[in-house]
């Protein structure tokens, strides 16, 4: 090369360390923003453990006691399970505005499966999860086949879903007494478990260990991984070569499983089946709530699973402590908004991150 | 090599007569494409000359209407670029094709990743976390790369240079036969620009031919051995970078001069 002239001779005596990486002095705020980006359910964390501390001074004994605290597990279940399905949702970038829907429907699919059809209550239960499952791949065919925006879908399969089961149900609620006299499998997950004054449900329970057991999977695993890749930038993934479309109904199928579950879960948290459970109407919206609480980003590829369970019982935290405090339930939705509000602003906070 | 430097071996990727069509564009007129073991090959071209659909032929991002492309003497026909990357092509993306908030060893294995062996891999499908993080530190170190202190840092805190080179480190540790790069310099200042040329050179030292297709001129003269000239729709001809300058080729990319009847 004859014609080099030489123009980058200039940068010669520049630092040549351009691609070494080093931990700089961050500053404080440097290094908690750091911190977010690595952790994010931190935040979330942070919020529960002041507003528990904050109402056990406030309230003392009557608040901070194993039974009162246990209860605020078994309200949040129903919502905590539903938060699991939206989070693997939320994480591929979509939004599942059906998730209540489903979960209702399922409960209607399990309780008329015993009652009208006669078929075995374990069965009816086995037959409500594939159900979940199958609007749930429904719902991830239409968004990564026919590429529509997952809002849309989900807002049509809300609708869908929730005429579908009133239509199906009949408008027919089964009552407390004759599932436990005929069908008490379906009511399983609200046995109690006693501990002292705390009293757990298999609900929570299962809640609990379905968090766990998809904490693992989307940090372990290369399904995980790869659920986070595809939220993140779904045209890097595909090229990097991530099957894209695999994993999208990968997780709308489970996503529409769990809404199966969390079904199991509400005829244990109510006894009965009733098409008109207000979870088909606002169960969508407490989900969302819990997850963007938990600090998992709307845009997709960010946030831990943990943070949606965080986020769920924070919810329950002020629920309980305000009303037990007297005040009025709308400074719950006040503190909620708030919360939704500052958790978004934290997020945008944290994807400014640079080394 | 002959006296006009020509080399005499095998291509190790060749295509013949490449036809691709969009709609009434006609994107590859009958072209040819030859790669031959350890060089370096330029691709030039202007904007619209089909380069771009050049490469993606090569490495199955886009399926051509006829001709065909051989990789070591076979016939191969890829249909998507996973397929070529499990015949050993690898492409580093001018967008990287990487996932901002993911960690570099994740990046690094991203579709290909390593599980853990026995019953957790199994069973419980756990990925061995600590295997890809060595095998993506000894990559990077291999490369002469970087002196890493976090190899579970986000990709996204890295700098434009730092990125390039995690990209051109995953492609050069699983692409054995060739190693393809869209515009590697073109979104980088002049000192990372100069460290990632060293990169490429490294690369090559391995023993991995390269496509390089870009569109600065000291950088391809700098680097390659061959010089392919793509002008509308198919290979103008092929030129040492040691016979000609910059402005033969810019005359020859754009029309203004002929090249000698090869």
């Amino acid at each position: 090369m004859s014609q080099a002239d030489n123009y980058e001779a200039a940068a010669k005596g520049a630092a040549e360390s351009v691609a070494e990486f080093h931990e700089e002095d961050r500053g404080w705020t440097g290094r908690l923003q750091h911190a977010l980006h690595v952790t994010p359910a931190l935040v979330p964390l942070i919020v529960l453990v002041f507003a528990i501390a904050l109402f056990g001074i406030l309230l003392g004994t009557k608040f901070f006691s194993p039974f009162a605290l246990t209860l605020i597990l078994q309200q949040v279940q129903i919502v905590g399970v539903l938060a699991a399905a939206q989070t693997l949702i939320i994480l591929t970038a979509g939004i599942d505005l059906s998730v209540g829907a489903v979960a209702v429907f399922c409960t209607v699919i399990m309780g008329q499966f015993t009652f009208r059809y006669g078929i075995p209550a374990p069965i009816s239960v086995g037959i409500g999860l594939a159900a979940g499952t199958a609007l749930g791949a429904i719902s991830g065919w239409l968004v990564s086949r026919v590429k529509l925006p997952p809002f849309i879908v989900t807002l049509g399969m809300w609708q869908i879903v929730l005429a579908a089961n009133y239509l199906y149900s009949a408008n027919e609620t089964i009552r407390s007494q004759d599932i436990a006299e005929q069908g008490p499998f379906l009511q399983f997950l609200g046995t109690k478990l006693q501990f002292g004054g705390a009293t757990f449900t298999l609900g929570v329970v299962l809640m609990v260990l379905l968090v766990l057991v998809l904490a693992y999977a989307l940090r372990s695993t290369s399904w995980g991984r790869h659920v986070y890749a595809v939220g993140d930038d779904p045209e890097a993934a595909e090229l990097a070569g991530v099957d894209v479309h695999k994993t999208l109904m990968s997780v709308y199928m489970v996503a529409g499983f769990i809404c199966g579950l969390a079904a199991w879960v509400m005829i244990g948290r109510f006894s009965s089946v009733s098409p008109s459970a207000s979870t088909g109407v606002v169960g969508n919206i407490q989900a969302i709530t819990a997850v963007v609480i938990g600090g998992i980003s709307l845009f997709g590829g960010r946030g831990s699973i943990l943070g949606a369970l965080f986020g769920a019982l924070i919810v329950g935290v002020f629920e309980l402590g305000l009303r037990m405090a007297g005040a009025d339930p709308q400074w719950t939705f006040m503190l909620i908004g708030m919360l939704i509000i500052g958790a978004v602003t934290v997020d945008q906070w944290i994807r400014k991150v640079t080394a | 090599m002959d006296q006009k430097g020509n080399s005499v071996m095998e291509p190790i990727l060749s295509a013949k007569n490449l036809v691709k069509r969009y709609g009434r564009v006609t994107a590859l007129d009958h072209c040819d494409f030859e790669l031959y073991p350890g060089e370096i090959l330029g691709v030039i071209g202007d904007n619209g000359a089909g380069k771009s659909t050049l490469i993606k032929a090569l490495c199955g991002a886009v399926i051509p209407d006829e001709g065909e492309v051989f990789l070591d003497g076979k016939k191969v026909s890829f249909s998507s670029p996973i397929e070529a990357r499990s015949h050993g092509i690898e492409t580093v993306y001018q967008t990287l094709a990487m996932s901002p908030a993911l960690s570099i060893a994740d990046n690094m294995f991203m579709g290909r990743e390593i599980r853990k062996p026995g019953i957790l891999g199994q069973v419980f499908r756990q990925l061995d976390k600590k295997e890809m993080q060595r095998f993506a530190r000894e990559k990077l170190s291999e490369l002469g790369l970087m002196t890493i202190q976090n190899i579970n840092q986000a990709v996204e805190t890295l700098s434009g240079g730092q990125r390039q080179g995690v990209a051109v480190a995953r492609a050069a540790a699983f692409g054995s036969k060739v190693i393809i790069l869209d515009e590697p310099t073109a979104a980088l200042g002049v000192k990372e620009s100069r460290r990632v040329l060293e990169l490429i050179q490294d690369v090559r030292s391995r023993g991995i031919p390269i496509i390089l297709i870009s569109h600065n001129m000291p950088h391809v003269f700098e680097v390659c051995d061959r010089i392919h000239v793509h002008r509308l729709g198919r290979r103008l001809t092929v030129i040492n970078p040691k016979d000609y300058d910059m402005s033969d080729a810019v005359a020859f990319m754009t029309g203004a001069k002929e090249p000698k009847a090869a």
